[in-house]
């Protein structure tokens, strides 16, 4: 039935014009920024442990800059292996004399507590988060800052409550769980982070990526305002060698890292043999998969949201476009026109679609992967909006004719590049869907109920999004197939990964 | 304990021995590796002693190589399909005709268990064969206590369900070498997922004797594949093997295991490891539906509702 005659060509010829060319006309926008005037960005930031901001023993600071201007915002701590023994001391003291013991219900008010306060101050965090990270400030208002006090208030409600969760057992707590999480959503994945250790009865040190310090050191602020015991959260920063010696330090219970999977496998390999119990959640090739029956408009609306919210910086990111060959010509065509609306520009812009890429390191990934591209024969669309003179800035990105064997068909370019293949039959689509290392959200388009549920049997991945895509829920579990990671985030699956069950008489 | 076991067990309890006549010899039984139902020798063509705790000669088990691990993950990969796909009450079945077949040859489980130096044969066979009765009964019915309907905020339908993890490779434990196998095995298998199982070094002609059960009960070839050979050459292949999605340790300690730890980082492969009160083998501790979860990923799927 999805077979096409022989006759007909099956790969859509791509566009000899560089679509600036055939856009409709230019919508004009004034510039609508959102004030900074609510955040207030320090000098220098210390290390948070114990419950107080205090200088690192190592002596350093870093700098950590605006992505979308380069100016630098403040001074970072950097913590090394002394700071991380306090903080980690500090952590275990807590769990011991405070925090272990405490009935659930007053961990619960704690956690309500950090929820409400980051919902007071939502809009300071959304700013900062923009200002340090690049992302839209239309994405940081509505998405991750809300998500990030939601999840805070659903595990609040588990704290008292873990005795339901797992049927048969009862919970008790791992001890220190060392969290290292990435810059791609700073506060949120702090949330998601810190919300489930603490509801379980643990007590965290907390390590934020290199080049986005600043939300959660405010968070650390909203810990204090909480009146949190010291030692329960303890927040240090540094770069990749802090968060190494972080999760190999052998105080440690429990280590939790989202980010790359190559960074992934080797703290895996670091704890070989340690006993530490250890969840993963690491990058991603998704396929996002378009049927011809699908509804194409809102298709197009998936796809641009499945590979340029955040600029692409998203592990479970639709980078790979499988289109139906049927209507292949259609949904290249109008996913065409479609980027060259989307705005690219200052974070601060309520208008923007697009940020700033998050550092300079990643912008050369960026550009050296679409090279990769070009240099083994896919075809570049890029949108034709002016790019900042200023900032790390990359327009929206469409390869077509691309190979499963081409690297931006394979490798994760964490950027608003996408890679578009064509199927012809729902075994087909599968099998390319499912040709990656990667595992971790896959997307599907079609209209039909019973061919949803068949695809999504089949996707070798963790979060499967049928006619929608990048949706997060704190109740809903994420994570990772093959080598995106094992473990699960969010929900009551998200609990396991934090508690030890103990048996309950059975009989 | 059912009232037909009892008979059984007092039969077997009470059954003169027979003195064998001198002229009448043994047929012995060729224990060989179990691969895609079928048993076949190691390609390599070795073997290893197998003695009694008071070293007498039993029989020579085959020393499995790592050429015999790879032929049987791809066996254990081609397999697992068509075993996730059958219904849950068929694998259900499939575990109980186990349970079925192994009973019907108890005694001699019994037996083999005792000149292994088993301290309670009888007991550690009844319990292996309750272990499969107790996890067929669980096929229906794990996704309903380990999956989960979400309530997302919008317009969203979520579940949550559990799913076969793909191919694991287990290494049996030493000291209950077929109750300590079926205790993993089983959630394993009740899953979805097919296995390469290396048995019990020390023991390992009653896992073969189980492969003999398994290729006469329903279970499809491939599903479960018995290796029998040296841990220590053999495990740091299955835990380095990128087509296997768990490796399950409980039979490996020491540096040997931190060793497999180390391989399975190179392909982000599962570890997973019995508790130590899931190691209480003959306790009711040894077997929960978390194990079989253990065995299994979690796939979540998001549709909007509208009309």
């Amino acid at each position: 039935m999805n077979e096409r005659p022989p006759d007909v060509a099956v790969v859509a010829a791509p566009p000899t014009v560089k679509h600036a060319e055939v856009a409709p006309t230019p919508l004009d926008y004034a510039t609508a920024l959102e004030s900074t005037a609510v955040v207030n960005v320090a000098d220098r930031y210390e290390l948070f442990i114990d419950g107080r901001f205090v200088e690192p023993r190592s002596g350093r600071h870093f700098a950590t800059i605006n992505p979308a201007t380069e100016a630098k915002l403040a001074m970072v701590a950097e913590a090394g292996d002394a700071d991380i023994d306090v903080a980690v001391l500090a952590a275990r003291r807590a769990y011991d004399d405070v925090w272990r013991d405490m009935p659930g219900a007053q961990r619960a008010k704690y956690l309500y507590r950090i929820a409400r306060v980051l919902q007071e101050r939502a809009r300071e965090f959304a700013v900062l988060e923009s200002l340090n990270g690049g992302k839209p400030i239309k994405e940081s208002r509505d998405v991750d800052v809300p998500l990030a006090a939601a999840h805070f208030f659903y595990h609040a409600g588990w704290a008292d409550k873990l005795h339901y969760a797992f049927p048969g057992r009862s919970v008790r707590p791992l001890g220190v769980a060392a969290q290292v999480i990435p810059w791609n959503f700073p506060l949120l994945m702090a949330a998601w982070k810190i919300a489930p250790a603490l509801a379980t009865g643990n007590t965290v040190v907390l390590k934020p990526a290199e080049t986005t310090p600043l939300t959660a050191l405010l968070l650390a602020e909203v810990i204090q305002q909480a009146d949190l015991p010291p030692g329960v959260v303890n927040i240090i920063t540094g770069a990749g060698a802090t968060g190494a010696a972080l999760v190999a330090h052998q105080d440690v219970d429990k280590v939790a890292f989202t980010g790359s999977t190559a960074v992934g496998k080797s703290i895996q390999r670091a704890l070989a043999g340690s006993g530490k119990r250890l969840t993963l959640e690491l990058g991603g090739k998704a396929a996002n998969i378009i049927f011809e029956d699908a509804a194409i408009d809102q298709a197009i609306e998936g796809i641009v949201n499945g590979i340029y919210f955040n600029q692409g910086h998203v592990c479970c990111a639709g980078s790979r476009l499988l289109v139906h060959e049927p209507v292949a010509d259609l949904v290249i065509d109008k996913l065409l026109r479609r980027i060259d609306t989307l705005r690219v520009g200052d974070p601060l812009d309520k208008n923007t679609d697009i940020g700033a890429i998050n550092s300079r390191e990643q912008l050369d990934k960026i550009e050296s992967l679409v090279q990769s591209g070009l240099d083994e024969g896919a075809t570049i669309h890029q949108s034709s909006c002016p790019l900042p003179d200023r900032g790390f800035f990359f327009p929206p990105t469409v390869f077509t004719g691309v190979s499963q064997s081409h690297r931006i068909a394979r490798e994760e370019i964490f950027g608003p590049v996408l890679s578009v293949l064509t199927f012809r039959t729902a075994d087909e689509a599968v099998q390319k869907a499912n040709n990656t290392p990667y595992g971790l959200s896959a997307g599907i388009w079609s209209e039909k109920g019973s061919r949803i549920l068949w695809m999504a049997e089949r996707m070798r991945a963790g979060v499967v999004w049928a006619n929608t895509f990048n949706r997060f829920d704190p109740t809903s579990p994420f994570g990772g197939y093959k080598e995106s990671g094992f473990g699960r985030e969010g929900g009551r699956h998200g609990l396991a990964g934090y508690a030890e069950l103990v048996d309950g008489a059975r009989r | 304990m059912s009232p037909a076991k009892k008979v059984a067990t007092k039969a077997a309890a009470g059954r003169p021995r027979k003195k064998a006549p001198e002229i009448a010899l043994d047929v012995r039984k060729t224990y060989k590796l179990y691969i895609g139902g079928a048993f076949p020798r190691s390609e390599s063509g070795r073997s290893y002693p197998v003695l009694t705790t008071d070293r007498r000669f039993v029989a020579n088990a085959v020393l499995a190589s790592r050429k015999d691990v790879r032929d049987a993950v791809k066996t254990a990969r081609d397999a697992q399909a068509s075993w996730a796909h059958r219904s849950a009450y068929n694998r259900g079945q499939i575990l109980y005709r186990v349970a079925e077949i192994m009973q019907g040859r108890r005694q001699q489980f019994v037996d083999e268990l005792s000149i292994g130096g088993s301290r309670d044969a009888e007991a550690e066979t009844d319990a292996a064969i309750n272990r499969w009765v107790w996890y067929a009964g669980w096929s229906d019915k794990f996704a309903q206590v380990l999956g989960a309907a979400n309530p997302v905020e919008g317009p969203y339908f979520n579940f949550t369900t559990p799913e076969p993890a793909g191919v694991v490779a287990m290494v049996a434990p030493n000291d209950a070498p077929l109750l300590a196998l079926v205790s993993r095995l089983a959630p394993a298998i009740v899953a979805g997922n097919t296995v390469v199982a290396l048995a019990s070094e020390r023991w390992p002609l009653v896992a073969i004797t189980l492969a003999e059960a398994l290729a006469t009960s329903d279970v499809p070839g491939g599903v479960i594949n018995i290796l029998t050979g040296k841990a220590a050459e053999l495990v740091p292949w299955m835990a380095g093997h990128a087509d296997v999605n768990i490796i399950d340790l409980s039979g490996v300690n020491g540096e040997l295991r931190a060793d497999a730890e180390r391989r399975a980082s190179d392909a982000v492969t599962r570890i997973s490891v019995a508790s130590p009160a899931e190691r209480r083998w003959f306790d009711d501790r040894a077997e929960s539906p978390y194990i079989i979860g253990g065995f299994c990923e979690y796939k979540t799927v998001w549709h909007p509702k509208g009309v």
